[in-house]
């Protein structure tokens, strides 16, 4: 009779309390486990949209991160093909990349002449097959089909816009843009009334605007003028075809967005001047590659690329909002891991205290046959260690059966920083770390517990035990 | 030479704010194969000198000497390792471990001492044979009669072969007749075993069976009557 088997014997006693108490761990596990499965979830959601949207890292000059937004074409890469094929071809770098793509940012005012509107908008040219390849990116399985960006296979001047600047610049009619609308009609001024003759002018241009906006509806495209200054400082204007308006999810960036190709963009800020980009963007195929990519871009940087003033910069640096959410469900994850932990040790700490209680008389005979105080010690931590143990392997169970019945209910959710609800997925089966600590943990929680009922039936006096009521 | 020498040994228990006086002064020299009764009424101190002479409580002051080796100068652990090797205790209510069966009951001091399974397993089934209870090997203790259970616990207190046993009233929780039988049981396994056995009781019974009997009357010995060896062997 092991100490191991005594412990189980002793568990079986009272069946209904050590069930309650495996109950106990066993909800604590799955709130633990499914918790942490769909922040899992999150996290590589949130990582997938960043990573297939701008690539794991970007070369740019060393202070467009800081100063780059007000002044882009100061901070271009010249001749950045030549950057491009030194990483493509990178000995090193070449296994781990996926994509790697130019693109280039800048600042204007977009304005539609017709509806008398104008705003100012956050223009990114890109090339739209690369942007393609690096939708198929998938690293952690999602079960959404990669997108194909709108832009593909169509003319150079054309353009994507959010549905924010469509709304602004009243574009919503012909492209078409559900739940937009129109803009409230201004009330007269308070001033002196306007002379006839002013007034008909007036009303004639009124006229005249409105149908014209119209008419560009009624053609099934619409066209929007981009301002923006070029390299020289000197305004450019490019009247552009606006193809479709695609909701951005977060309002700031929706109401200034528009997408294009590099080219178009090249030639708005660069005219006649040679084309320069504001990034070069990299794909990897695992995120994990990240430490290893950066340090050889910077061996390259150090080297080859050393007369070029590039920087590296991870998505996570580029986009603090990432770690942002990841920190706030981190904390929220921790909080509730403490909150289920400590729940469990006192349940545990109360079963194994009533177990002291109950058997008092029977340590007192263990005592006198000759165990000493470890082996009381040792009996009740391995009923706590039993109970860790079969509670941690009954939540992960039914945490993982769980799991996979959420998975299948076609349940939805709008993730942060998104526009279209996605399946509600968490991911528990697989996560190995996450099932490992938890289950770890559960069973050191509860070992713990049971350890100063322990200590506290180790210590009782042999006569007084025995002769407990 | 005795078996036991109990050398001006008192207890005294604190009772909340009162001072209570449980043996004072007690000397007394347990002869080596004896069956020693120790009578009085309750309260007179027989347990307390019970629980002194198996190491489960220290004096206060005095001195116990079991087989040469005086327990007051032994750590917890080292008394425990005595009592698993030297003294063997049979209970007023059985205290048999409810979880094990009657076969692991009387094993379990044997685990404790590590020995070996052909030994453990030979040495258990000649105690159940010795106490008749070869058939309920397998029962837990809730499946056994009051007297069957004494009758495991006093095979459970014989299998490290130990030289002192030492029974706490163990008849008082059994009708007469199963009282009597156990008596008679722990008598034969007195012999058989060739160990000592120390008491208390106040059954007059048990009294008549007694090679020893010592008269407690609040905490002092009153009186010790001996048997001659004569009279022993008959």
């Amino acid at each position: 009779m092991n100490t191991l088997s005594l412990a189980f014997r002793n568990l079986l006693r009272n069946r209904r309390r050590s069930f309650a108490t495996l109950l106990a761990m066993v909800i604590g596990g799955v709130c633990i486990l499914l918790f942490g499965g769909y922040v899992h979830n999150i996290t590589f959601g949130l990582q997938t949209g960043y990573v297939r949207g701008g690539g794991h890292l970007q070369l740019q000059h060393r202070d467009y991160f800081l100063f780059g937004s007000a002044d882009p074409t100061a901070y271009g890469i010249a001749d950045y093909q030549q950057v491009i094929d030194v990483v493509k071809h990178d000995p090193v770098l070449a296994p781990m990349l996926t994509v790697v793509t130019p693109a280039l940012q800048f600042g204007g005012i977009g304005g539609n002449f017709a509806a008398g509107a104008s705003l100012t908008v956050m223009a990114s040219g890109e090339v739209m097959e690369d942007q393609n390849a690096m939708q198929t990116w998938n690293d952690y399985g999602f079960p959404d089909a990669p997108e194909t960006m709108a832009l593909t296979g169509t003319s150079v001047d054309s353009i994507v816009i959010g549905t924010g600047v469509a709304r602004l610049l009243q574009l919503c009619t012909a492209l078409k843009v559900a739940d937009c609308p129109a803009p409230p009609a201004r009330a007269p001024g308070d001033g002196a009334p306007m002379p006839r003759d002013v007034g008909l002018l007036v009303a004639g241009d009124a006229a005249h605007d409105g149908a014209a906006a119209q008419d560009a509806a009624s053609q099934g495209t619409t066209e929007l003028e981009l301002l923006a200054a070029t390299i020289s400082g000197a305004p450019n204007v490019a009247r552009l075809k606006v193809i479709k308006a695609e909701a951005q999810g977060v309002k700031a960036f929706d109401d200034a967005y528009i997408g294009m190709h590099l080219a178009q963009a090249q030639r708005l800020l660069y005219g006649s001047a040679t084309p320069e980009v504001t990034s070069i963007v990299l794909q990897l195929h695992h995120t994990s590659q990240i430490a290893a990519a950066t340090a050889r871009l910077r061996e390259l940087l150090a080297t080859s690329l050393r007369d070029r003033p590039l920087a590296v910069y991870d998505f996570g640096t580029l986009n603090p909002y990432y770690g942002q959410t990841i920190a706030l469900f981190n904390a929220i994850f921790g909080f509730i891991a403490l909150l289920i932990g400590a729940i469990v040790l006192f349940t545990v700490s109360n079963t194994m205290n009533a177990a002291v209680v109950e058997r008092t008389v029977e340590i007192g005979t263990l005592r006198a046959i000759g165990l000493r105080r470890g082996g009381i010690r040792a009996l009740f931590v391995a009923e706590g260690l039993l109970l860790g143990t079969l509670g941690a392997i009954a939540g992960v169970l039914v945490a993982v059966a769980l799991a996979a019945l959420i998975n299948h209910s076609g349940l939805t959710w709008t993730p942060p920083g998104r526009v279209n609800p996605i399946g509600l997925h968490v991911r528990v089966w697989g996560e190995t770390r996450l099932l490992l600590g938890t289950a770890i943990t559960l069973t050191l929680v509860a070992v713990v517990s049971a350890w100063w009922p322990a200590r506290r039936a180790a210590r009782l006096e042999v006569v007084e035990a025995l002769r407990h009521v | 030479m005795p078996l036991l020498t109990v050398t001006n040994v008192s207890k005294t228990y604190h009772l909340d704010r009162v001072e209570v006086s449980a043996l004072s002064e007690v000397s007394l020299e347990v002869r080596p194969l004896c069956f020693t009764v120790l009578s009085g009424a309750s309260g007179s101190g027989k347990t307390t000198l019970l629980n002194l002479i198996g190491g489960l409580d220290r004096p206060d002051k005095g001195e116990i000497v079991l087989n040469g080796s005086p327990l007051g100068m032994l750590s917890d652990d080292a008394r425990s390792d005595f009592r698993l090797r030297h003294i063997g205790f049979v209970f007023q209510n059985f205290n048999l471990l409810p979880v094990l069966n009657a076969y692991e009951n009387i094993e379990y001091p044997l685990r404790l001492t590590r020995t070996r399974p052909s030994v453990r397993t030979r040495r258990v089934r000649d105690l159940l044979e010795a106490v008749g209870l070869t058939g309920h090997a397998r029962h837990l203790p809730g499946q056994l009669s009051g007297g069957q259970r004494q009758r495991v616990a006093i095979a459970r207190a014989l299998a490290t072969s130990p030289q002192l046993v030492l029974a706490d009233e163990p008849t008082a929780n059994l009708d007469s007749h199963t009282g009597d039988a156990i008596i008679g049981l722990m008598r034969a396994m007195q012999r058989d075993f060739q160990t000592s056995f120390v008491f208390s009781s106040h059954d007059p019974k048990v009294l008549a069976e007694a090679d020893d009997a010592v008269l407690l009357r609040d905490g002092r010995i009153v009186s010790i009557t001996r048997k001659s060896e004569a009279e022993q062997s008959r």
